[in-house]
């Protein structure tokens, strides 16, 4: 069959985005084509996975996802010493959810002492999430940075109400950001703009298009994400032309359907959980997804091995 | 659409006799360009333009019926690449095999999983619809498995694989009016196939070995008036699968390429021996474009969660499912219980009822109708704020029915809340927990005190 039938070329292309620094750097986004449209061009760099880590003992994780964990749950620095050294994670990103005002309301003395050790005890790269709140972010992340500046982490979340000082913050250290908006291209496009404006180079961005889980919103993100690449990619639009980010983890296993304990109906609460969070992220990936956070071991591993087998020829 | 009204006019008789149950020849007319009527309606045109007329308005991928009576199946009948151009139509049908080499313990388990293997999901049952029924040479066998399958699982679409004719049409015959679909027609047998599916009126699998063998097989198909056909690319790895399947899909939609344009079947264990890579390999065909997926196994954990992704991927991105709004008593409710408010998005009142439900305590749910969106998106979109909530309650008429005034309001509004009691001076707003789940607990708490 003739190509011109099906072919779409592009003539742009996402933005490579480097996360960390040194050997064990990765960089995300590149390509020209939809995800694994292959026969129109290149995916650039393969699909990242970071593992999650908290910055307090997780209280509402299942005994299915805890296990692998709970023994290092008191401590992020061998938490994520152990994702590393254990699962082979590529990047750690510190979710720093005891920060927040509506949760735990920890202070910067808490952030800064549990980023130090995390950011010590391992090499790969970092990427720090704070809590989503606005004004309590702009002060974590502003003593934070400092710590991570030599580690060229990313940062985030940059929200539209807190992105001037955390854009001037992000690039006093040269760090790569996460811009935040809630499942809307014109509010991602006007976001990055915004960055730009102000100086941030647009290949420090990493768009976050706040993703929901399977059964929980996903084909919003879907389809949001999926609008914004094709404008991205085939509208020529420079502003949209960031590599993604998905916030997996903490959707997927905050839901009902993996705390429902195993049984007949409802099938194996590990295994469901694990496909809960596998089938969110090759979803996600399908849209355009390029670095997904995680958290369960098998989740990743079986995520890894789907890509790897979808992109072999 | 490929004809507007306009143009299908011209073939009318223009008398306006109204036997197609429209008032003109016009509104008909309109009706018909836009998907919502046959041209079949109007008994006054000749039957060949007809067939143009319908032709020339069928989606890119054609629209194949499987199935009967009150189990009608659609594969095909897309017409976009992507849900938000509009919609995507039929979702993918999804099941196991049986074939006549399976002992009868194997064969009665994997029919008791189609039985007991149901779900509740936002008021929709979720379910397998469809079964591939393997001959590996033992005709007795396989009409004894389709006669049992049909008994059983009266709802299921199947799929009807042998090499010999003979076999198939006897197990047509069994299926009635409950239309199967043919597994398959290849190079070799080609014409045998195609002849029997054009006198049977069954739709027909054609099975290649590349795109290539595909078009050259539809091609000889269509001449022979052959249409309701399904795709076997023959994929060799999954990477292929993958670059197959968006190519049928790109190039009949893109360019009306007719010798594709046709719903595909899929059997993601081809391409891997591992069950969980399998269950991955079916989710990203759900999102690109497949239209059967045969499993090798059920395993209840995935399979729920893939038929949660084909009931996303396969929503209106249009319309969010929404309830109505009202008053709703959970757990038989008096003029003690409890009162609690929500929004109409359809998941949220689900996950939220099935909780109060769980809860065992009598409550009055209010439904606000915000448009079907989520507490939080609605209350960020100004519609589910102190302002609207508060003349929604006045005038519900909860009033009457209960003698306190204590509101629960969900975890994530506790922001509004004084400014919910400065619009609601009479009530009492109680914040509710966050997450659904810590429902339970904190309803029995609140309704024992
Ligand atoms: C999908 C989604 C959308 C979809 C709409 C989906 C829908 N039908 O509502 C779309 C893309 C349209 C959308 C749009 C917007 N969105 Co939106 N969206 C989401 C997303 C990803 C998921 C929402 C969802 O479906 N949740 C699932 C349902 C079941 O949750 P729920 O209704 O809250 O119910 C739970 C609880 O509240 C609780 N509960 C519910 N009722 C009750 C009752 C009681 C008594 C109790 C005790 C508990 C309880 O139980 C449920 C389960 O635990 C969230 C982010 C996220 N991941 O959560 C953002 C989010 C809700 N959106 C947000 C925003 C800002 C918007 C927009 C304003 C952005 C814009 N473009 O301008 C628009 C507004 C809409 C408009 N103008 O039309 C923000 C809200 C910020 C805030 N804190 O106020 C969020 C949180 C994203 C973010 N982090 O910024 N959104
Ligand atoms: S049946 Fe045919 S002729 Fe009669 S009104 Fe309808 S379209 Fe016109």
């Amino acid at each position: 069959i003739p190509e011109n039938l099906y072919k779409d070329i592009s003539t742009e292309k996402i933005r490579e985005v480097v996360i960390g620094k040194g050997e064990k750097a990765i960089k995300i986004g590149g390509e020209n084509i939809l995800p694994f449209y292959f026969f129109e061009g290149s995916m650039g760099n393969e699909i990242k996975i970071a593992m999650e880590i908290l910055d307090v003992k997780p209280e509402e994780w299942p005994q299915s996802l805890a296990k692998y964990f709970s023994d290092v749950f008191h401590d992020p620095a061998l938490w994520a010493k152990k994702c590393v050294e254990v699962y082979k994670a590529e990047a750690i990103c510190l979710y720093l959810q005891g920060t927040d005002p509506n949760y735990l309301d920890l202070d910067v003395n808490h952030a800064k002492e549990v980023v130090k050790k995390v950011r010590d005890a391992i090499e790969v790269p970092l990427i720090i999430w704070g809590s989503g709140n606005s004004e309590k972010d702009v002060e974590i992340l502003k003593e934070v940075a400092e710590l991570i500046g030599e580690r060229g982490a990313v940062i985030g979340p940059v929200l539209d109400t807190n992105y001037r000082t955390l854009g001037a913050i992000a690039m006093g250290y040269n760090l790569p950001i996460i811009a935040s908006t809630p499942i809307d291209v014109n509010l991602a496009k006007q976001l990055n703009i915004l960055l730009e404006n102000m100086g941030v180079p647009l290949d420090k961005i990493i768009i976050d298009p706040s993703i929901g889980a399977l059964g929980y919103g996903i084909e919003y993100a879907y389809s949001v994400m999926e609008r914004i690449r094709i404008a991205a990619l085939y509208y020529k639009d420079t502003a949209l032309q960031s590599p993604f980010v998905c916030a997996i983890g903490r959707e997927v296993w905050g839901t009902k359907e993996v705390q429902l304990p195993t049984d007949e109906i409802f099938g194996d609460q590990e295994g469901r959980g694990i496909l809960m969070e596998a089938i969110t992220a090759v979803v996600l990936a399908l849209a355009g997804g390029n670095l997904l956070i995680m958290r369960h071991p098998k989740a990743i591993e079986l995520c890894k091995s789907f890509f790897n087998i979808l992109s072999m020829s | 659409m490929a004809l507007t009204g306009i143009q299908i006019l011209k073939y009318l008789p223009k008398t306006n006799c109204k036997e197609c149950g429209f008032s003109t020849c016009m509104a008909f007319a309109m009706k018909v360009a836009s998907g919502q009527a046959e041209i079949d309606a109007c008994p006054y045109i000749d039957p060949k333009i007809k067939e143009e007329i319908a032709e020339a308005l069928a989606p890119p991928i054609r629209k194949v019926e499987l199935g009967g009576g009150n189990y009608v199946y659609f594969l095909g009948g897309e017409s976009v690449l992507f849900r938000h151009d509009k919609r995507f139509e039929n979702p993918p049908l999804i099941g196991t095999l049986i074939s006549t080499n399976m002992k009868d313990e194997e064969i009665s388990r994997r029919i008791g999983l189609y039985k007991k293997l149901q779900w509740e999901r936002v008021g929709t049952i979720l379910r397998l619809d469809t079964l591939f029924l393997q001959d590996e040479g033992s005709e007795e066998r396989f009409i004894e498995i389709v006669k049992k399958v049909r008994n059983e699982l009266p709802w299921v679409a199947l799929v009807l694989a042998s090499s010999d004719v003979g076999t198939l049409k006897k197990a047509i015959e069994i299926c009635n009016n409950f239309k199967p679909l043919i597994y398959g027609a290849n190079s070799q047998n080609f014409e045998d196939f195609a002849n029997f599916s054009l006198s049977t009126k069954v739709p027909l699998t054609i099975i290649g070995e590349s795109l290539d063998e595909v078009c050259s097989l539809s091609e000889k198909a269509f001449k022979k008036g052959l249409k309701e056909l399904v795709l076997d690319p023959g994929s060799q790895v999954l990477r292929e699968l993958f670059e197959d399947l968006v190519i049928i899909r790109k190039s009949a939609i893109k360019s009306r390429f007719k010798l594709l344009g046709f719903p595909v079947i899929t059997f993601p264990y081809r391409y891997t021996d591992s069950d969980l890579l399998e269950i991955l390999i079916a989710s990203m065909i759900i999102c690109k474009y497949g239209s059967i997926i045969i499993l090798s196994d059920l395993k209840p954990e995935a399979l729920f969660n893939l038929l949660i992704e084909r009931m996303n991927i396969y929503t209106d991105p249009q319309k969010p499912m929404v309830v109505e709004e009202g008053i709703y008593p959970i757990n038989g409710p008096d003029e003690n219980s409890l009162v609690a408010i929500t929004c109409n998005f359809a998941l949220t009142y689900f996950i939220v009822s099935g909780e109060i439900e769980a809860s065992r305590v009598p409550t009055w749910l209010l439904i606000k109708d915000t448009d079907g969106l989520s507490v939080l998106t609605a209350w960020a979109a100004g519609k589910f704020g102190a302002d609207t909530i508060a003349p929604f309650v006045k005038k519900c008429g909860i009033e009457e029915k209960v003698k306190h005034r204590n509101l629960i309001i969900p975890g994530y509004l506790a922001g509004i809340k004084g400014e919910l009691e400065d619009e609601l001076p009479d009530w009492k707003i109680i914040v509710g927990p966050r997450e659904a789940s810590g429902i339970p607990s904190f309803f029995k708490k609140f309704y024992e005190e």
